[in-house]
């Protein structure tokens, strides 16, 4: 009986040890580029050690069974006539509901850092002349922050593009560009069909929604080019949907932003 | 209660067809109807799996060029149509809920034969119809979802059709539910209880319970869209006030229970054939019987959760990400019960426990992503993408179709009487598991990475890992040759299977097999334990 549970516990380790190894070591997510980036790789990764664990452990009792206690040539007759055991249903009731409430928590804990739970700050000048209901997608904008230092954008999407209108330059680009380490509130509306705003290395999406305007406010924290993908399906080009956002330093952003503005140059 | 049987009915069966025939006729008997059901299903099945191939077939190279991209939406949308509405639902409920069910309440017939057969005859036409709306002005091309206004402003005659026959489908999955409900409650052999039925009775119970309570709303939601479309209303289109959030709303009021209606019925179709092949009783009968409610009460009160990027509030999203991890209780009850069922059995290792076992791999794995992405935060980064695709496919093809392979083989000799060949079947095994897993589970990481789903052309860089899915595509494909290759030569030259080969206990096999047109010669036996193996009660078989 010692040994049997000492196999079994060494059995267990070896399945944590296996887990949290590759939780550690095996990274299967794109670059962290936004303050949500890091705050959902570290979601991820708990997800993922306790998936793991509870795969490879299933998968193991399923191997393991059929091995053991397949049929062998000589045998007949039934196996053992156990029809049940209450205390077993209770344990694997209450621990899966057990790590089900934490990991609830827990990833409502992530939700709010990364703002989802916030009072959107809605004193940007581009709305104050809207009155209509405005839905948000997750919100890095606190309220006890200076709103004039967000930079704003009004994105509109269409078959098959995205525009991004600078209200405080007052003219259309075909890329996003951004200066890094700031804050960026979009109000995004679609002019026909519905798309969304997803930028990989930023962890987050957005419908952009025909007739409902929508929210999407991030910080980005590395220099670089990204790709937003449209990601709902939106008419035959769906796939082709794409655009850049750049991120780049105060100074680049302001030279950018400067030559756009003087010549008022769209797209 | 006694089973009258209308002398009309007798009357008519007369003049049925015998033989083989008999699956081309208007027949009253459940069980012809649920092998019409099932070839039925696994024709679409069939047309599902090609326009699958050409899925795989062009994305295996970052351009789309393979066929024109309006032509690449229709054939994402009614590869998701046919293997919903007419393989998946139609198979595991239709199929062997007509076939098994009256045997597991020791009936002669399903409730009402005539509803059942009508519920049957509006498969084949409506099905047709959605394929050949491809020939009319292309078929429809706004996913299976159909969110307007995309729904609205594609060409209108494919997304009519379309309509009508989802209508069609939806309403024989009504009928089907009624019958079911009908038949489990007031079809039961005196003395026989509630609590001694077979599990899969439960999940039926279940399920048709789900598709009584959800569908019509889908019903009524198809409507409002047709009347968007045809006689431009505006309830879902914001050219005209509409809110097109509210068709989500009600579209997966339905369509999130219909996961549900997939998947309930498999998990009492692999309740019943673990006892068989590990010779050992169903453990923990009660909890699994509650588990299914717990599933149905739960399944009707999580559907926000595919619409969390959709813009909802923050108190939503909360409480669907809560009641959505928390199916995953009575649904992890389930599998800890199957693998305690397999624990301590004398296991034959045959094909349809190895698909069984396949089953339980696979659905565990698409249970752990559905955990995580009923997580707000983690879901919005991968809603949308290959991520979704490889989660949904390993819970209704990892998880629901191998158990509709695992239960053909088991059931086989029920229905011919001869034996499938094991050796054929193994080998179908061996090819659909690997082929599955190469095929979706690298579309996991393709999802994180940037990929969405529902595109013709992506990122150069995913070409690889797309190219991997594709063979898997392929394997998949090709593990239907030897399963079509067992189906014939077990019907043509199969061995006599005696009427119980696998001294089962539950009350189909009770009976000769194929079994007579009225499932028993005398009065139906009353099976009070249908998992009593290792019992006195299997010992005298």
């Amino acid at each position: 009986m010692l040994n049997k549970n000492f196999y079994l516990i060494l059995i267990i380790s070896a399945v944590f040890g296996i887990s949290f190894w590759i939780g550690f070591n095996v990274n299967l997510l794109p670059a962290e580029a936004s303050i949500n980036a890091p705050i959902y790789d570290e979601l991820f990764k708990i997800l993922f050690i306790i998936g793991l664990i509870i795969f490879i452990g299933m998968t193991i009792a399923v191997i393991y069974s059929l091995f053991k206690f397949r049929k062998r040539k000589d045998q007949y007759g039934d196996g053992i006539a156990l029809e049940g055991n209450l205390t077993l249903e209770i344990v694997w009731t209450i621990i899966p509901s057990i790590i089900v409430l934490i990991i609830g928590l827990y990833s409502y804990n992530i939700y709010d850092r990364m703002g989802g739970m916030k009072e959107l700050n809605h004193s940007h000048e581009m709305m104050t002349s809207n009155t209509e209901k405005i839905w948000a997608g997750i919100s890095q904008v606190s309220n006890n922050e200076v709103a004039s230092n967000n930079l704003s954008v009004e994105v509109s999407a269409m078959q098959f593009a995205f525009l991004f209108n600078y209200p405080k330059g007052e003219f259309i680009s075909g890329e996003l560009h951004v200066p890094v380490d700031r804050k960026v509130s979009m109000k995004m509306e679609s002019k026909d069909v519905i798309h969304a705003f997803w930028v990989p290395e930023f962890r987050i999406k957005q419908d952009i929604i025909p007739g409902q305007p929508t929210i999407l406010n991030f910080t980005p924290t590395k220099v670089g080019k990204y790709p937003i993908i449209c990601a709902e399906l939106c008419g035959p080009y769906h796939g082709g949907m794409r655009a850049s956002i750049i991120v780049e330093e105060e100074s680049d952003y302001k030279d950018w932003f400067n030559k756009n503005t003087k010549t008022e140059v769209s797209l | 209660m006694t089973i009258s049987i209308d002398p009309q009915d007798s009357n008519t069966k007369s003049l049925q067809p015998k033989g083989w025939l008999r699956y081309f006729s208007f027949s009253l008997d459940h069980k012809v109807i649920g092998i019409q059901y099932l070839i039925c299903g696994f024709l679409f099945y069939l047309i599902g799996g090609t326009l699958a191939s050409a899925i795989r077939i062009e994305l295996a190279s970052p351009m789309s060029d393979f066929m024109p991209r309006d032509v690449y939406n229709q054939v994402l949308t009614l590869h998701g149509t046919i293997m919903i509405f007419l393989w998946i639902v139609p198979v595991v409920n239709g199929a062997f809920g007509n076939y098994l069910i009256p045997f597991y309440v020791g009936a002669r017939d399903m409730a009402f034969p005539r509803l059942n057969a009508v519920a049957f005859w509006l498969i084949p036409p409506s099905g047709l119809m959605l394929v050949a709306s491809y020939f009319v002005e292309g078929a429809a091309q706004a996913g299976w979802t159909a969110y307007p206004p995309l729904s609205i402003t594609t060409p209108q005659s494919g997304q009519i059709i379309w309509i009508m026959s989802v209508l069609l489908l939806g309403g024989s999955s009504i009928f089907g539910g009624i019958n079911f409900i009908a038949t489990i409650i007031k079809l039961r052999r005196p003395g026989l209880k509630l609590m001694q039925l077979p599990m899969y009775c439960w999940a039926m119970l279940g399920t048709s319970l789900l598709v009584v309570l959800s569908t019509p709303v889908l019903a009524g939601t198809l409507i409002l869209l047709s009347f968007d479309i045809v006689a431009h209303t505006g309830f879902f289109n914001p050219v005209l006030g509409g809110n097109v959030v509210v068709y989500q709303h009600l579209f997966w009021f339905y369509s999130h229970p219909a996961v549900y209606i997939m998947v309930l019925p498999a998990f009492g179709l692999v309740s019943e054939i673990l006892p068989v092949h590990s010779r050992k009783p169903l453990f923990g009968y009660t909890t699994m019987v509650f588990s299914i409610m717990g599933i149905v009460v739960l399944g009707l009160v999580v559907w926000a959760h595919h619409m969390f990027t959709s813009g909802t509030p923050p108190w939503m999203r909360l409480f669907f990400t809560i009641a959505t991890a928390f199916i995953a209780v009575p649904t992890g009850i389930k599998f800890f019960n199957w693998v305690a069922t397999l624990w301590g059995g004398k296991i034959s290792i045959n094909s349809a426990m190895l698909f069984s076992c396949g089953f339980i791999i696979n659905f565990v794995f698409g249970g752990i992503t559905g955990v995580a992405l009923a997580q707000v935060p983690f879901d919005i980064h991968v809603h949308d993408t290959y991520f979704v695709v490889a989660h949904f496919h390993y819970i209704v093809y990892g998880g629901t179709v191998f158990i509709i392979f695992s239960s053909i083989y088991h059931w086989f000799p029920k229905v011919t009487g001869k034996l499938m060949r094991e050796k054929l079947g193994i080998l179908h095994f061996a090819i659909t598991f690997i082929g599955f897993n190469l095929c979706f589970a690298p579309q996991h990481w393709l999802g994180l990475n940037g990929m969405p789903r529902r595109v013709a052309e992506y990122d150069p860089q995913f070409q690889f890992v797309n190219q991997i899915s594709s063979l898997g595509a392929l394997l998949m494909a090709i593990s239907t040759i030897p399963f079509l290759v067992n189906i014939f030569l077990s019907i043509k030259n199969g061995k006599d299977s005696g009427d119980n080969p696998w001294n089962a206990l539950t009350p189909e096999w009770l009976t000769s097999s194929p079994p007579p047109v009225e499932n028993w010669e005398g009065e139906a036996p009353l099976v009070e334990e249908p998992y009593g193996y290792g019992k006195p009660i299997s010992q005298e078989n």
